[in-house]
């Protein structure tokens, strides 16, 4: 019959495949898409963040069928769920203690991309899907986290909205607009409730596909961060490359039955993990008269909280001598329209530095802390991808940065004071550094040479 | 027929070429303006959505005034209460208060409170407030929005320097406010506690949320 598809499976398969392209797609994303046969275990953690938004979705769905979103019941309704609803605790617990281990395991993905260069060419959609969907993760936890209408819930959102009222002119009428009143109230709850539930994880699965759709389209980096392309055999299948199922199939299985047993410990033994997955203060109903005498952002926006703490009067002075030096040193090097108008805009932005409030400025460090790691692919200027073929400097550089950031981290979580300001505030610059000085530093040293091939030992 | 693509046509044989047709500007205004007034429509369509998101009219109307009696607050003693969802304080200050006050306008971001949109004309004084005893303020850290904790005792305690003349402290970012809500230099919070529109109905009596410029 005309318009009928040739289709090399027969029975009920051959039915779906002349009207859907199930077989089609399994071989292109499982049976017969070839990744790199070196993966070691930094790359579990790409599945394991599936597995994580996987536990995040079900657990939530359960959630929401005990959950009010009213201020007058919120609080009660998640201890209704903690106490009388059965095994309404081991959900909570699990959703809460999701929402951590999703920042773990993405942040140990994010490292992983880091340290073998999988954000460069041709893999920068799936780095720029990938930050997006750290942005709109962070965004799913924090309006998540005003849903137990605890103190940290409210007090924290409070504190994350009037951001937003930094902005100048616009600002306090922004503010009042995403509360809905002026102050966090019932009306933000509502509408975080329903950003949290519908909204974001929308964006969330959409950015997801996108990943995932951009990464099988250019293959899958490797620690060697060479490409396995270039090499195939007489059926032009890479000559180091495997077939995602069933060899990459079972290797994250392992890796997914021992993230469970951590993940579990944590569940059953420790769900409030000293007080970083779950904080004390958030089992006390919300008082919006009384602020908590220490508040501080759960552990995973502590970094970026560090910079937006740091960023004090005195501290703009550092970031416009910073502006200043390179709109100098780019006027002296590059050539063209660019020699003028770049120093120029960055002028503009050491002047306004000093003009518009530190506030303001605490919160663009915040935000451009995150979006900076967008432009991550075209400040990378190394020869080589991967972190094993760089100078051994280079090592040490990425050793620093990583170090910092925990430290940053962990500064967020402490009460404020002069000498930890003082170590945030060198903490921002070196993190800013790290970027900004990219371009420059990323192509400095000796570097090794790449193998044609893999480095692979058989076990 | 005339349109700004390729068809095949009925007549022609099998595997040939499509026929590759002249474009048509006529056709190609429409589109444009259709696509135009498609987009338009859907962007008139936003207005209520994002309109939705303003506080209702029950958010507004929960903004009434309060009053509040003065004899209840003992000297050296502070009472909070509810203002449109927010905190407000009312400080009796005792003489060392207010004494304290003018010792510390050198560590000032804003010692004489100019800045605008903060403190009422009639605040804008020494004392920050209509009578010196009682101060009238919003205790919503200017920086974002946490409400600061009293540190009234003057002299050295954790976290603020030995010669504390009294005042406040941000438990979120560590600005320090003095007994009139003035913020010291090199803190987060970039301006005074806002002093919100109050009047004396007696002596005894004030009602937050009402002033000259601010009927209720």
């Amino acid at each position: 019959m005309a318009g009928e598809k040739n289709v090399e499976t027969t029975g009920t398969l051959g039915w779906i495949d002349q009207r859907f392209p199930l077989t089609k797609m399994v071989k292109e994303h499982l049976s017969e898409y070839y990744a790199p046969k070196n993966f070691n275990f930094w790359y579990f953690f790409g599945s394991l963040a599936m597995l994580v938004l996987v536990i995040q979705i079900v657990t939530g769905i359960f959630l929401v069928m005990h959950y009010k979103p009213d201020a007058e019941m919120a609080f009660d309704s998640v201890e209704y769920i903690m106490r009388e609803v059965p095994g309404g605790w081991f959900i909570r617990y699990m959703h809460s203690t999701g929402a951590s281990m999703f920042f773990v395991v993405v942040y140990l993905h994010m490292t992983r991309a880091l340290i073998y260069g999988s954000y460069r060419k041709p893999r920068e959609l799936v780095w720029i899907f990938g930050v997006g969907i750290f942005l709109a993760l962070m965004a799913e936890a924090f309006l998540g986290y005003l849903l137990p209408w605890g103190q940290m819930s409210f007090w924290g959102a409070q504190v994350i909205v009037n951001l937003f009222a930094a902005v100048p002119l616009i600002g306090p009428e922004l503010a009042i607009w995403i509360r809905g009143d002026y102050v966090v109230s019932d009306a933000t709850l509502n509408r975080f409730f329903s950003l949290h539930v519908i909204a974001i994880p929308l964006v969330l699965l959409g950015l997801v596909v996108a990943h995932i759709i951009a990464l099988h389209e250019v293959g899958s980096n490797n620690p060697d961060g060479i490409d396995i392309k270039e090499k195939k055999d007489k059926h032009g299948r890479p000559l180091d490359g495997i077939p995602f199922h069933p060899y990459y199939t079972v290797h994250d299985i392992m890796g997914v039955a021992g993230f469970m047993i951590v993940f579990m410990a944590i569940v059953f033994f420790a769900p409030e993990m000293g007080g970083f997955f779950i904080e004390y203060n958030n089992f006390i109903p919300a008082d919006p008269l009384k602020t908590p005498p220490h508040i501080a952002p759960v552990w995973y926006f502590t970094p970026f909280y560090s910079m937006l703490r740091a960023t004090t009067d005195p501290f703009t002075w550092v970031l416009a001598a910073g502006c200043v030096f390179a709109a100098a040193s780019l006027f002296l090097k590059t050539k063209g329209l660019a020699k003028f108008i770049v120093p120029a805009i960055l002028i503009a932005v050491a002047v306004s530095l000093r003009m518009i409030d530190a506030k303001f400025w605490g919160v663009v460090v915040m935000g451009g802390a995150v979006v900076l790691l967008f432009f991550l692919p075209w400040l990378d200027y190394s020869p080589v991808r991967s972190i094993r073929y760089r100078p051994g400097w280079h090592k040490w550089l990425y050793g620093i940065f990583f170090a910092n950031f925990l430290v940053l981290g962990y500064l967020g979580t402490q009460p404020p004071s002069d000498a930890f300001n003082l170590m945030s505030q060198i903490g921002t610059v070196i993190y800013l550094a790290f970027f900004f000085l990219m371009p420059v530093w990323s192509r400095m040293g000796t570097f090794k040479p790449v193998p044609d091939r893999v480095v692979f030992h058989a076990h | 027929m005339s349109q700004d693509s390729t068809v095949n046509r009925d007549d022609d044989a099998e595997g040939s070429a499509p026929l590759e047709l002249p474009s048509d500007p006529q056709r190609r205004f429409w589109i444009g303006a259709t696509c135009l007034a498609g987009g338009a429509a859907g962007a008139a369509v936003a207005v209520p959505f994002v309109g939705s998101f303003a506080p209702s009219e029950k958010a507004r109307a929960a903004g009434a005034p309060v009053e509040v009696d003065l004899t209840a607050i003992p000297p050296g003693q502070m009472r909070t209460y509810e203002w449109r969802g927010k905190p407000v304080w009312v400080i009796h200050r005792t003489p060392e208060m207010l004494e304290g006050l003018s010792k510390v306008n050198a560590d000032l971001a804003d010692p004489d409170s100019t800045r605008p949109g903060y403190t009422p004309p009639y605040a804008q004084n020494e004392y920050r407030s209509r009578k010196p005893d009682f101060w009238v303020g919003v205790a919503i850290c200017t920086h974002l929005g946490c409400s600061p904790t009293p540190r009234f005792e003057p002299g050295a305690q954790p976290s603020l320097p030995d010669d504390w003349q009294g005042g406040s402290i941000c438990p979120c970012h560590g600005s320090w406010f003095d007994m009139a809500g003035r913020v010291y230099k090199n803190k987060p919070a970039p301006d005074n506690l806002e002093v919100p529109p109050y009047q004396y109905l007696t002596d005894s009596r004030i009602v937050i949320g009402v002033d000259e410029d601010n009927p209720a």
